[in-house]
């Protein structure tokens, strides 16, 4: 048995990411005005959408007699649809995503993190449901933001190197974002973003990366280790190898372009130097847009 | 194996220098460790080839460094050795010989050194050794033991203060083993066992001298001739140009030892001998103690002075004298006037008073008859080695005495009446002097033609009269006789002593021939016989290095042992006392020559001219690892890690670098300008933070109520470090006492009593007023006591009613500080102050109380803090505020009595003032 102090000690550490993190993502997410997010036509929600002559196949009930009032005819009052979407948001809790290049800046795991729960914030805040896959089905309400904020603020640390998305889990016709560095196999990728576009899923990647990354900025001698060091290379002159490197990164990331231009999907590259706002404010309006009625 | 003055212990090692070459080229083809670099990218650079196969190459100064570092490791452990010694192959056992004389003392630390050289070497060839110093040469066998039980014992071997005996050797060179080696550190002079000692030692064993090139000096005692020192240094012959500096030592009147005077004497080329001439004050001189050749440390370099130089003392047998005023006809007047200056002159109207001082001089002037048991006792006076010095006068002209036959005390017979030549009733003309004779005491003195004698007594004509008389007229009749009578001497001048009959005591004449009277008593250089005739109590004496040590304590010496004048071990130089007197015993004589040993050359000479061995292999391996070191750093920097270990090393080069001395020393001219620039009232530190504290604050607040209120206007209060401040800058000091206050150190006592004696005031406050009260004694009373003992401070009073510090602003009966009550210590006023007519206080004494000794803790009642805020609370309420106001105005009354003195006490003459003024 855990002596009381202990048990205290460790649930208060456990606990203690979490305000943190719901706090800074709620900031976030005031900060990102919350814009239309109706389905630009007819149906049941809250929002006026439109007054329309009564026919004969509407109810009776349904006559806004305010309206009628002020004409001859009778008006009925139509609300917006506003249907809830189910997102899905993906994180990729991979040991590479643990890097981060310098002190200053946080490992890019918890920049994804960051982003995930304030997209989840906003996205709850405007009724949508939202999910984290692989393990919490997408709900709405203000009450889902709690376990999503659990399991982002104390992750599971996955020992392996790289990250997959899941391939299973996404429910049809709704939107997922996947927030990744994307460096690991990209087979899989594709393979989970063609399948899930094929089921109707549409949704947006977020390519995290530290600007070191980006950069590499290493010389001489050196041996490259991956963060869990599955994988190595040693090379004599490092420097030689950076105009290389920044090829592949950028052939990856024109990969991760294409995927998205065959499936309809979005991408964004994020650095974790910049501030999440922007990032935040994308994801929103790529939601918006990808998920939305299309004018 | 040498290389010019370098040597190798284990030149073999020295063969890994080749593979340096190999290196370098390792060091080129192997690159650097690589640096493991945690990456995510990687997943991108796998399969990634580089373009070139070659690394990067190590900068060519790394490697230079490296190279350097590893060469200077190989060289360390080679063992270099600067200057390296031959080493005494030989085996068997080893004699290590030392003159240990005073003339080895110059520079005794080189041949111990010397001596630990060899010793070493005989360790490593693991010979047994003796080591043996000539002046004490061990008794029986010579004990061979290993080196390792040397090195512990040759640090304490000294020099002798004398030269080894002869004879001892002897005893010595019979017992020493038939083989053996000899390394013999010679003085560099030559002694008369020399060669007797090194034929014994040559029949043994190969031998080897080793001899330092610095010339033996050695001081001849002083000399006084005419009032001067003279004072030679000898040296052996066919030696450059050198200058010496003679120092004169002696004691000031406070007994403190200091040199008293100094002078320079120059040894031409090949001179054996440099002589000094120092004229000094007689008072200087006969202070004088020793004198020494500077910078030289040898028994022989200095010479002790004895009574030849000592001031006489001179006792004056005074006589009734009836009449009063007229000094100039007084008979004694010419006799101090001439003898003050000179000897320590004593007046007694009792012969028995004036023997009992011990005088070597005793003086009668005009004393015909002497009572029976008088007599005697001065003729014991003068047969123990006195001087009778007699001048006649009308009453020894009109008496009786040494008519018929000679009286002891008087040198010859004298004819009745005495004559009178050119008076006013008298034929001739006043007699002049005629030149002293050769073989007089007097010789050599110039006798001014003013210089008349006008009325003598005669000497009755004798056949001794010619050889006794040592001046006489210009016609011849004896003016000054001698004659010897035991150890000492009777002289009379058959004149007088005042300007009645002669202008002899008129003229400066009179003045030489009193001193050559007086210095002559007593040979300089005693004689034999002289010496034999007593027992002699050794007073100080020297050692070999030339220190004077106190020798009271050792046993008295036969006179006969001092006669024979061989120093040893039972007669150190020195200075020897008997009843005839004190005599100085010194290694320089006058005739002093200085012989160089002369080796036959089947001898090995050293000189220590060759440079001292020096093992450098710590200097390789340290600048070996030092590079080591600067390499660690270089790598580091060149992969780019270097930051946490700049920031070390900038700290490691800070913590070096600071010096704090000069910033010490700055403090000090700083606290001297703020202390000088005002009024600065200032506080002992006393150790305790609070404490200080609160005196710094007492004194703060003091300062502003002294600015507001007085025209006194102090600066910031200034903390005072008794061990390191000068004091002199400051009025005024206070000084809380705690249980724990340090004692202060000699100086920092001297520092304090200067300061109390120039007029400097304390104001020792131990805070435990309220305590006091209660107990007798507190732990704070019982401090001060300890700290106050060596204090120069004078009897003590509570303040007396009318003290000055109850009006020198306010007028004021009590002292409160944070307590009240309980007495407050000041100066005694003196014993036979009174109340002057008509005023209210007494004329009491004149300054400032040097001291003044509370419990009341007035630092709080006065303390404010920085906004003038009071820190500490007194009493209750306004009664406290009160308190305050009145400790304040103590403070007020306590500056103003520092600063001004006792001008409220010259009140006392305002009616008289008054009544001047309105004359």
């Amino acid at each position: 048995m855990i002596p009381p102090a202990q048990l205290r000690t460790q649930a208060e550490a456990l606990a203690a990411p979490l305000p943190a993190l719901l706090a800074q993502a709620e900031h976030l997410a005031a900060s990102v005005l919350p814009g239309a997010h109706g389905r630009r036509r007819a149906g049941t929600g809250d929002e006026f959408w439109q007054y329309r002559q009564a026919t004969t196949s509407d109810w009776g009930a349904r006559i806004d007699w305010r309206r009628s009032g002020r004409a001859d005819v009778h008006f009925v009052r139509e609300t917006e649809w506003q249907a809830a979407q189910a997102i899905t948001l993906w994180v990729d809790h991979s040991q590479a995503m643990q890097f981060s290049g310098h002190k200053t800046r946080p490992p890019k795991a918890e920049r994804a993190r960051l982003l995930a729960l304030a997209l989840a914030v906003l996205l709850l805040k405007a009724g949508e449901r939202v999910g984290l896959a692989p393990d919490l089905p997408p709900r709405s309400g203000r009450a889902q933001l709690d376990p999503l904020a659990l399991v982002l603020g104390t992750p599971p640390l996955s020992p392996a190197d790289y990250g997959t998305p899941p391939a299973s889990a996404l429910p049809a016709h709704s939107q997922a974002v996947f927030l990744s560095d994307f460096l690991g196999d990209p087979g899989i990728v594709q393979e989970v973003v063609g399948r899930a576009a094929d089921r109707g899923v549409r949704g947006a990647l977020v390519q995290v990366l530290d600007p070191v990354e980006e950069d590499f900025p290493y010389q001489g001698r050196s041996i490259f280790e991956s963060m869990a060091g599955g994988l190595r290379h040693e090379t004599l002159r490092a420097n030689d190898l950076q105009m290389r490197y920044r090829a592949r990164l950028a052939e990856r990331r024109d990969m991760l372009a294409n995927l998205a231009r065959l499936t309809g999907w979005q991408v964004l590259t994020h650095h974790t130097e910049q501030p999440p706002t922007a990032a935040l404010m994308w994801l929103w309006h790529a939601l918006d847009g990808a998920g939305g009625h299309r004018k | 194996m040498t290389f010019g003055p370098l040597g190798f212990a284990s030149p073999a090692l020295l063969a890994a220098l080749v593979a340096l070459p190999l290196l370098w080229w390792l060091l080129r083809a192997v690159p650097p460790a690589p640096v493991i670099r945690r990456f995510p990218g990687v997943a991108l650079l796998i399969g990634l080839r580089d373009e070139t196969t070659e690394t990067d190459k190590t900068p060519w100064w790394l490697l230079l460094l490296r190279a350097l570092a590893v060469a200077a490791l190989i060289f360390g452990f080679a063992g270099p050795v600067l200057n390296p010694q031959a080493a005494r192959e030989g085996s068997g056992p080893l004699l290590i010989a030392l003159d240990a004389s005073w003339a080895s003392a110059r520079d005794w630390p080189r041949r111990i050194g010397r001596v630990q050289e060899v010793l070493a070497e005989a360790q490593r060839a693991g010979r047994p050794v003796a080591v043996v110093a000539l002046t004490d040469p061990p008794p029986g066998e010579t004990p061979l033991r290993s080196a390792d039980y040397w090195v512990e014992r040759v640090p304490s071997l000294t020099p002798a203060p004398y030269t080894p005996s002869g004879d001892a050797l002897q005893g010595w060179l019979a017992e020493l083993p038939a083989q053996l080696e000899t390394y013999w550190l010679s003085d560099g002079l030559d002694h008369d066992y020399r060669a007797a000692v090194l034929d014994a030692l040559q029949t043994r064993g190969p031998v080897t001298v080793f001899e330092t090139s610095r010339p033996v000096m050695a001081l001849a005692p002083p000399q006084l001739r005419e009032g001067v020192i003279d004072i030679a240094a000898h040296r052996p012959a066919g030696l450059p140009e050198q200058e010496i500096e003679i120092t004169a030592t002696g004691r000031d009147p406070a007994g403190v030892e200091r040199l008293l005077a100094r002078g320079t004497a120059l040894f031409e080329a090949g001179d054996t001998r440099a002589a000094l001439e120092l004229t000094l004050q007689p008072e200087l001189r006969n202070r004088i103690t020793r004198f020494q050749i500077a910078g030289e440390r040898s028994a022989g370099a200095v010479a002790l002075t004895d009574d030849a130089l000592q001031r006489r003392k001179v006792a004056l047998l005074t006589g009734r004298e009836g009449r009063e005023g007229l000094d100039l006809l007084s008979p004694f007047f010419y006799l101090r006037q001439a003898l003050e200056p000179v000897a320590e002159l004593i007046e007694s109207p009792s012969v028995d008073d004036l023997l009992l001082t011990a005088p070597d001089v005793l003086i009668l002037v005009d004393i015909a008859q002497l009572g029976e048991v008088e007599s005697a006792q001065i003729l014991d006076f003068v047969n123990d080695g006195g001087l009778l010095l007699r001048f006649a006068g009308p009453r020894l002209a009109a008496s009786d005495i040494a008519r018929a036959e000679e009286d002891p005390l008087l040198p010859v017979r004298l004819r009745i009446g005495g004559r009178t030549v050119g008076g006013a009733m008298s034929w001739g003309a006043p007699r002049s002097l005629r030149e002293f004779a050769p073989d007089s005491p007097f010789a050599g003195l110039q006798i001014p033609a003013e210089v008349t004698i006008s009325a003598q007594v005669l000497a009755q004509p004798d056949p001794t009269l010619a050889e006794r008389s040592i001046a006489t007229l210009a016609d011849g009749t004896p003016l000054v006789t001698r004659k010897f009578s035991g150890a000492g001497q009777v002289v009379l001048v058959h004149t007088t002593a005042n300007a009645e009959w002669s202008t002899l005591p008129l003229s400066g004449l009179f003045v030489e021939m009193l001193e050559r009277m007086a210095v002559s008593t007593r040979p300089a250089a005693p004689t034999a016989e002289l010496l034999m005739s007593a027992q002699w109590q050794p007073d100080r004496a020297l050692d070999g290095f030339g220190q004077v040590l106190d020798a009271s304590a050792r046993p008295a010496i036969a006179g006969t042992r001092l006669a024979e004048g061989r120093f040893g071990p039972d007669l150190p130089p020195g200075v020897y006392r008997s009843a005839i007197g004190a005599i100085a015993l010194n290694i320089g004589i006058e005739e002093m020559v200085l012989t160089p040993a002369i080796w036959p050359a089947s001898v090995v000479v050293e000189r220590d001219a060759v440079a001292q061995e020096r093992d450098l292999t710590a200097l390789f391996l340290t600048f070996g690892l030092g590079a080591l070191l600067m390499d660690i750093l270089a790598a580091l920097w060149l992969s780019g890690r270097l930051r946490g270990a700049t920031a070390i090393l900038a700290l490691v080069t800070l913590g070096l670098a600071g010096q704090p001395a000069p910033l010490q020393a700055q403090a000090d001219d700083r606290l001297a300008l703020q202390a000088t620039n005002s009024v600065v009232l200032a506080h002992v530190l006393t150790g305790d933070g609070r404490v200080d504290d609160m005196a710094r604050a007492g004194l703060l607040g003091l300062s502003r109520v002294l600015y507001a209120r007085t025209s006194i206007e102090p600066a910031t209060p200034i903390a005072v470090d008794l061990e390191r401040d000068e004091l002199t800058f400051f009025p005024f000091l206070y000084w809380p006492i705690t249980e724990n206050t340090p004692i202060p150190s000699d100086a920092a006592y001297a520092k304090l009593n200067l300061y109390l004696r120039g007029g400097g005031m304390i104001l020792f406050d131990t805070r435990d007023a309220e305590l006091a009260g209660l107990t007798r004694t507190t732990p704070e009373a019982r401090r001060l006591q300890a700290i106050a003992r060596p204090l120069d401070i004078p009897p003590l009073e509570p303040v007396p009613e009318d003290h000055i510090l109850t009006r020198t602003f306010y007028l004021l009966q009590e002292f409160p500080g944070r307590h009240t009550g309980r007495d407050v210590w000041v100066e005694a006023a003196p014993a036979d102050a009174e109340r002057a007519e008509g005023m209210p206080f007494r004329n009491l004494n004149d300054g400032v109380t040097p001291v003044i000794i509370g419990g009341h803790d007035w630092a709080s009642a006065w303390a404010v803090d920085e906004a003038g805020r009071p820190l500490v609370r007194l009493g209750m309420g306004m009664s406290g505020e009160q308190q305050r106001e009145m400790a304040y105005r103590f403070g007020v009354n306590l500056i103003t009595h520092v600063l001004t003195g006792n001008y409220k006490s010259d009140q006392v003459h305002v009616p008289a003032l008054l009544e001047r003024l309105g004359q």
